[in-house]
């Protein structure tokens, strides 16, 4: 099972790098959730995956009976996946108002900060 | 399993560890809900962080005084909780990030909009301190990453605020770029987890020289690539001479001051203290990347015209400098770069916040047009003059001293281990130095020496240059002077400054102390 699951995880880097590559910002952005969950998966794999009994301590118990599943990577993911969540939202929300002021969604169009064909260094006083 | 919990109450005093993160926190709520209430809402945010940089001088003295200090969460002891953890690098940094963030609240009162108050400058402004400070103190990876997180988001906010289109332009390329570095860093988590089943840095410490060293070899390359990008090292350092000069000038100073010193902390805790057999392997990739960071920040800075992107490639080549100081490894080139990180949070914030006084001044953003301003403002022109020999390392300023620790850094490792890379590093001190030096010394012939724009046949006074209203007069310059006199008196009395680079640098390269305060004894080797 971890390597099936950690094969997928590098298909999803793999697309999230072809992803990111393009110079359109919503393919790009659609390649950022994907590297999200190829490392979601990852940190899944990296916890050991294959025990089935959950990890919840019995009555008077101090730990989990012997075999229980690693709950911290769980808890590492979905924390990720909260943040990863509301970073994608806030790119959206981003990505579409600059398309609305800019009328690009093309990074090679984007030259508001850094002009294309800017200024010659000065090269006299 | 029982002993792993705890069943004493953590000591009030060790209660300071979290303070400075707890009442950021808090602020940026409450203010938040204050939203309507504009004018309260600044004192408020004053207050607070008044109260947090009052906490930090408490913190840096009580570590400077008793090593370390720690405090768990919850009740689970060490390495399952989350520690909070402060050596003297943690509290020194998280008191200049509060001092900076303190005057930089002043300075922001001198021209705010309306709008960018309405949209919530102050509660973004208190989390992102929040972020800053919760990212020095921690001793958590994965409270590491949240807090980078937190500062992220902060900062998007703080960057786009007013939305203008530089802005957005200038956010979709730092979004997209630091968002990207920190998942990769979040991947170096994982793959840290499933190897050492431990994200406690003090724990790290103990287990990393017992895993696989090719293992932790590749964990700290990711580490290093995504630290780099936050940091704006050298080959990735694009995003910021794209966005920093596109928020107003209080903001650029914020993000400028703070944030990339985050990135190179986050490095030297990971590759100094944690991984150690890592970093000598990663040797010749960090030389490397340093030279490159250092020689392309001042000639970045020499071709530029926009002023504040000029100053952006500036802060590129101070990341140079203190990534030359981990790329030597020994304890006088860490010092060279712990204080250099210091050095910078001050220096670079105070020029950037000059250089607002500057555009307030010129109206303009390029330095071509700019030309007389020494004729007619001379404090600003003063202060621009002490922080620029300042950046530039010219004795007996604030950046000469790290420069001189890491330059002497690089002699000890050449005449001790004859080894090459030391020299080289040496070598592109010095250069960086004399670039440096050339592209702030053109910018004053630029800005303020010449009288009029550039290829003005007349020594006529540039008839743009408007006198600043009083109100900028007192909020801004004053902010910036006291900015400045900080750096002036560090530099003329760097004693202290020294004493902090020696401790620290000791404290990363032997973290016997930061175990035993965490309460992780047994597991040290």
């Amino acid at each position: 099972m971890d390597h099936v699951i950690a094969a997928l995880s590098g298909v999803f880097l793999a697309a999230a790098i072809y992803l990111l590559l393009s110079r359109a910002l919503i393919r790009m952005l659609l390649g950022l959730v994907l590297l999200g969950n190829a490392v979601n998966l990852l940190i899944l794999v990296a916890g050991r995956l294959g025990r089935i009994v959950p990890p919840i301590a019995l009555d008077g118990a101090n730990a989990p009976s012997a075999g229980a599943a690693n709950p911290l990577p769980q808890a590492l993911i979905l924390t990720a996946i909260v943040i990863g969540f509301a970073m994608f939202a806030f790119l959206l929300v981003l990505a579409y108002r600059t398309y609305q002021s800019l009328e690009a969604d093309d990074t090679d169009r984007m030259r508001v900060a850094e002009p294309r064909g800017g200024p010659k260094p000065p090269m006299s006083y | 399993m029982s002993g792993a919990m705890q069943d004493f109450a953590t000591h009030p005093t060790n209660w300071l560890v979290i303070l400075p993160v707890v009442l950021a926190l808090l602020g940026g709520a409450v203010l938040l809900m204050l939203r309507e209430a504009r004018e309260a809402q600044f004192w408020l945010a004053l207050g607070i962080v008044a109260v947090i940089f009052v906490s930090d001088i408490a913190l840096a003295l009580r570590v400077s005084e008793t090593g370390p200090v720690a405090m768990t969460m919850g009740r689970w002891l060490p390495p399952f909780g989350i520690s909070f953890v402060a050596d003297l690098t943690s509290a020194v940094f998280a008191l200049a990030a509060a001092g900076v963030t303190l005057l930089l609240l002043v300075y922001l009162r001198m021209d705010m909009p309306d709008r960018a108050r309405r949209d919530g400058v102050y509660p973004l402004i208190l989390l992102l301190l929040a972020g800053v400070s919760g990212s020095f103190l921690t001793g958590d990876l994965f409270n590491l990453y949240v807090w980078f997180e937190v500062m992220l988001i902060s900062s998007f906010g703080l960057m786009v605020l007013g939305g203008r289109n530089i802005q957005l332009d200038g956010t979709v390329k730092y979004g997209f770029l630091n968002f990207l570095a920190t998942t990769f860093f979040l991947a170096a988590l994982g793959l840290l987890y499933g190897t050492l089943g431990t994200l406690n840095m003090a724990d790290i410490v103990g287990r990393a020289g017992l895993a696989n060293p090719a293992v932790m070899t590749s964990i700290a390359a990711l580490l290093l690539l995504a630290f780099g990008m936050k940091a704006a090292a050298f080959p990735v350092n694009a995003w910021l001479p794209a966005s920093y000069h596109a928020p107003p000038a209080a903001i650029s100073a914020l993000l400028a001051g703070l944030l990339t010193k985050v990135g190179v902390y986050a490095l030297l805790r990971a590759l100094v203290m944690l991984l150690p057999a890592s970093r000598e392997v990663l040797e010749p990739v960090l030389v490397l990347v340093a030279i490159g960071t250092l020689i392309l920040g001042p000639l970045g800075a020499i071709a530029e015209t926009n002023l504040r992107r000029a100053l952006g490639f500036l802060v590129i080549g101070g990341i140079g400098a203190t990534i030359a100081g981990a790329a030597l490894g020994n304890a006088t080139g860490l010092a060279g770069s712990v204080t250099y990180v210091l050095h910078a949070m001050l220096t670079i914030s105070g020029l950037y916040l000059v250089a607002g006084l500057l555009e307030a001044i010129s109206g303009e953003t390029d330095t071509r047009r700019m030309g007389g301003v020494y004729a007619a403002a001379s404090l600003p022109s003063l202060l621009f003059f002490v922080l620029m020999l300042a950046v530039a390392g010219v004795p007996p300023f604030l950046g000469f001293w790290p420069k001189l620790l890491l330059v002497q850094g690089g002699i000890e490792g050449w005449g001790f281990g004859r080894d090459g890379w030391a020299l080289t590093l040496w070598l592109a001190v010095l250069a960086n130095a004399l670039l440096t030096l050339i592209a702030v010394s053109r910018l004053w012939a630029h800005i303020f020496w010449r009288p009029g724009h550039e290829g003005a046949a007349t020594e006529a006074p540039n008839p743009d240059l408007k006198p600043l209203s009083p109100q900028v007069r007192w909020l801004g310059l004053g902010s910036a002077g006291v900015l400045t006199l900080v750096v002036l008196l560090l530099g003329l009395w760097p004693e202290p400054l020294l004493g902090f680079g020696k401790d620290a640098a000791a404290g990363l390269l032997r973290p016997a102390n930061y175990i035993v305060a965490t309460g992780l004894e047994g597991a040290a080797p």
